[in-house]
């Protein structure tokens, strides 16, 4: 057997795929909510890690402040978050619309420094603790492995939001609208379409797909708010390897990645931070434009 | 007229000043402060050790020696690079007299380098790692607070005392982690326990779930956190969700913080056991200062915040003592005498550097045990610092 020949049990093998698997669905969420941005507003988003941990935080406040629970967490965070996304698009971002993509990477990027030192001066860096919603505490023996019935529901729910992701842009009408408006939005104004307000709904939506994760993420770490900064720079690698831009490829890379992340972090513990930018060198190398990119 | 007078009052006092001050290197005493202002130490040292700092100074009156005393600080990242630049700087063109706090052991050691050059005084509050008193010490340091040998013949002689016998460690990957680990792995063999494996994982981590899966299939009973901060407490929550702890392993969480159990969370964080340098609600003294501490920040104290505090104010006496800011004088002042305050009693400066002072076995209070806000800890023993510590014949600091 290739796992004997590895000198580690298979029960060991299968447990960290599934892990990884969960954590690739993270990736996943988030790449996506990346290549959306960047396929339909050409902006670099790199706020993006805080406005996960927005959601995160958000999650934290309805429970804290207003007693809601999990569940409604689940849809009013990222509305929430998703509604301060499209009040910095509409005032901020908008008006670097047709420069250099640069401008756009700048200034997201003092947006997430600014969210985060905020956020750092108002809670400090320990972060606060979100409970695991009762229904999802405890968990299953697989027999391989003990799973917690969060993390199960994790990669449903990541799923789930991936598989609408994907309706809506490929599918439905405005999505059709979405597309045109990347390939040529002066002709579609033509039409009659109120472009800049499809923009600013783009954002928007990844922005709350950002902040989906982060009420996600909540119960599993400290909601912290360095939490975004430390997975930013990987969900970035991904969107990259995937392609930018590329929906499909956003989510099948997340998934990959989640995977070689965690078959590393048995095999070779240390590597595990490094392996995927990696695999980002050897993929910018052999096909620039990621894997699912075309090139232009 | 009135203003006459006071010009002449001043002027008097600056030519007092000055007198007094004759041996205080140009004229002031300047303290540099490098800590984690942003990251994920800066709870447990960061703004809550700049302003301990600024106690002690305000407390000592703001002058010493008839020199008024200067605090400046930076934030170092946790990067080793950044504190030696800093230092260096501060150093050569800043007339720094002094560095303090330095959480990270990779800071506390490349500013160890710049001060041996310059020879300035240095008081480690943050940095845990051993061999800051032993291969890599200096004869102008201090290590203060705690170290990693007192982190392990406290919290690691009793759990090996309670039956935990076999051990596998989750490592932070870089010198404190493996300082940590090494000096637990000590203790545990000598005791008559084993070591089953280790696992190094990146500094910092944010998913602990693969980590804590190959620990829960090490077998071992128990399941060593050699990390801290954000890395404990993530990896904590893991363990129990992953229901390590249900199954039978317990977790010894190595270094842990106050501010890690508040962050963390009474229900998360109970029954831990813990070694600390420092608990609020010890005695009148240690309330009273923390109470004034958190005033001023709002939270209790760290071990590493009132070490900052504690480690200030002695030095500051040493130069009081002394009338001079030469580091050789305070050195030898300070080596000679106990410390004695509310952060330590009968403290005393070895020559490799250490500080010993008692330290204090401690276990995390239930919901319902605890009272109040920060209510968190039950100290079980209080550990001599000799014990704590080891014998200086240990040491292997080349100058002791």
């Amino acid at each position: 057997m290739l796992t004997d020949l590895l000198g580690f049990p298979p029960q060991v093998l299968f447990g960290q795929l599934l892990l990884g698997l969960i954590n690739g669905a993270f990736y996943a969420v988030l790449s996506l909510g990346l290549a959306v941005i960047f396929g339909l507003l050409n902006i670099v988003n790199f706020a993006h890690g805080a406005l996960y941990m927005l959601g995160a935080f958000a999650a934290w406040a309805l429970a804290h402040f207003l007693g809601l629970n999990y569940w409604v967490a689940l849809f009013a965070a990222p509305v929430l978050v998703g509604g301060f996304g499209m009040l910095l698009e509409r005032f901020l971002l908008r008006r670097l619309a047709g420069v250099d993509h640069l401008y756009g990477l700048l200034l997201t990027f003092g947006l997430a420094l600014v969210i985060e030192g905020v956020f750092i001066k108002l809670f400090g860096a320990s972060g606060q603790p979100y409970p695991t919603p009762k229904a999802l505490t405890g968990g299953i023996n697989l027999g391989f492995m003990f799973l917690p019935w969060y993390r199960g529901w994790v990669v449903v729910a990541s799923l789930i939001a991936c598989g609408v992701t994907w309706y809506i842009f490929e599918m439905t009408k405005i999505g059709a609208y979405l597309r045109a408006g990347t390939e040529n939005p002066k002709l579609l104004q033509a039409f009659g379409v109120n472009v800049p307000l499809l923009t600013t709904l783009a954002y928007g939506y990844g922005v709350g797909l950002a902040a989906f994760a982060g009420v996600l993420a909540a119960p599993i770490t400290q909601v912290s708010p360095l939490m975004g900064s430390n997975l930013i720079i990987v969900v970035f690698a991904v969107v990259v390897i995937g392609g930018m831009g590329s929906i499909m490829g956003a989510v099948v890379t997340g998934l990959a990645m989640g995977l070689i992340e965690g078959l590393t972090k048995v095999f070779w513990p240390e590597a595990s931070a490094t392996v995927i930018f990696f695999v980002m060198a050897v993929v910018l190398v052999l096909r620039p434009a990621g894997l699912f990119g075309r090139t232009a | 007229m009135k203003t006459l007078k006071t010009l002449a009052l001043g002027a008097s006092a600056l030519a007092m000043a000055s007198a007094a001050s004759a041996e205080i290197s140009d004229g002031k005493v300047k303290i540099g402060l490098l800590t984690d202002m942003s990251g994920t130490y800066s709870d447990l040292a960061g703004p809550g050790a700049v302003a301990a700092a600024e106690m002690a100074i305000e407390d000592f009156g703001g002058t010493v020696a008839g020199a008024p005393i200067e605090l400046v600080t930076a934030d170092h990242q946790n990067k080793a690079d950044i504190a030696a630049n800093k230092a260096r700087e501060w150093g050569e063109a800043e007339q720094v007299d002094s560095f303090a706090e330095l959480v990270t052991t990779s800071t506390a050691l490349a500013v160890y380098e710049i001060a041996k050059q310059q020879n300035k005084v240095v008081l480690v509050s943050g940095a845990a790692s051993s061999p800051l008193t032993n291969d890599a010490c200096i004869p102008s340091g201090i290590h203060y607070t705690y170290s990693t040998t007192a982190l392990a013949n406290g919290t690691g002689k009793a759990v090996v005392a309670e039956g935990g016998d076999t051990w596998y460690f989750l490592t932070a990957d870089y010198a404190f982690g493996q300082a940590l680990e090494a000096d637990v792995t000590k203790v545990v063999e000598g005791a008559g326990g084993k070591v089953l494996g280790s696992i190094r994982h990146p500094f910092p981590a944010s998913d602990f779930s693969s980590f804590v899966l190959q620990a829960q299939a090490s077998g071992a009973k128990v399941i060593g956190l050699a990390n801290a901060g954000a890395d404990t407490t993530n990896a904590i929550k893991a363990a129990n969700e992953f229901g390590l702890v249900a199954g039978g392993q317990s977790i010894a969480a190595l270094l842990m913080f106050i501010t890690d159990v508040h962050a963390l969370g009474l229900e998360t964080a109970q029954g831990i056991q813990l070694t600390t340098g420092f608990y609020w609600d010890m005695d009148d003294e240690t309330r009273a200062w923390s109470e004034k501490f958190m005033e001023r920040t709002g939270k209790m104290p760290s071990m590493v915040q009132a070490g900052v505090y504690s480690s200030v104010s002695f030095y500051l006496k040493a130069i009081e003592a002394t009338g001079s800011d030469d580091t050789d004088t305070v050195m030898e002042w300070m080596r000679d005498r106990p410390i004695d305050d509310f952060f330590a009693k009968g403290g005393t400066i070895r020559s490799d550097g250490r500080m010993v002072h008692d330290m204090y076995l401690a276990r995390v209070k239930s919901p319902a045990e605890s009272k109040g806000p920060w209510d968190y800890y039950e100290i079980v023993r209080t550990i001599p610092g000799e014990e704590a510590y080891g014998p200086l014949s240990d040491s292997t600091c080349p100058t002791k």
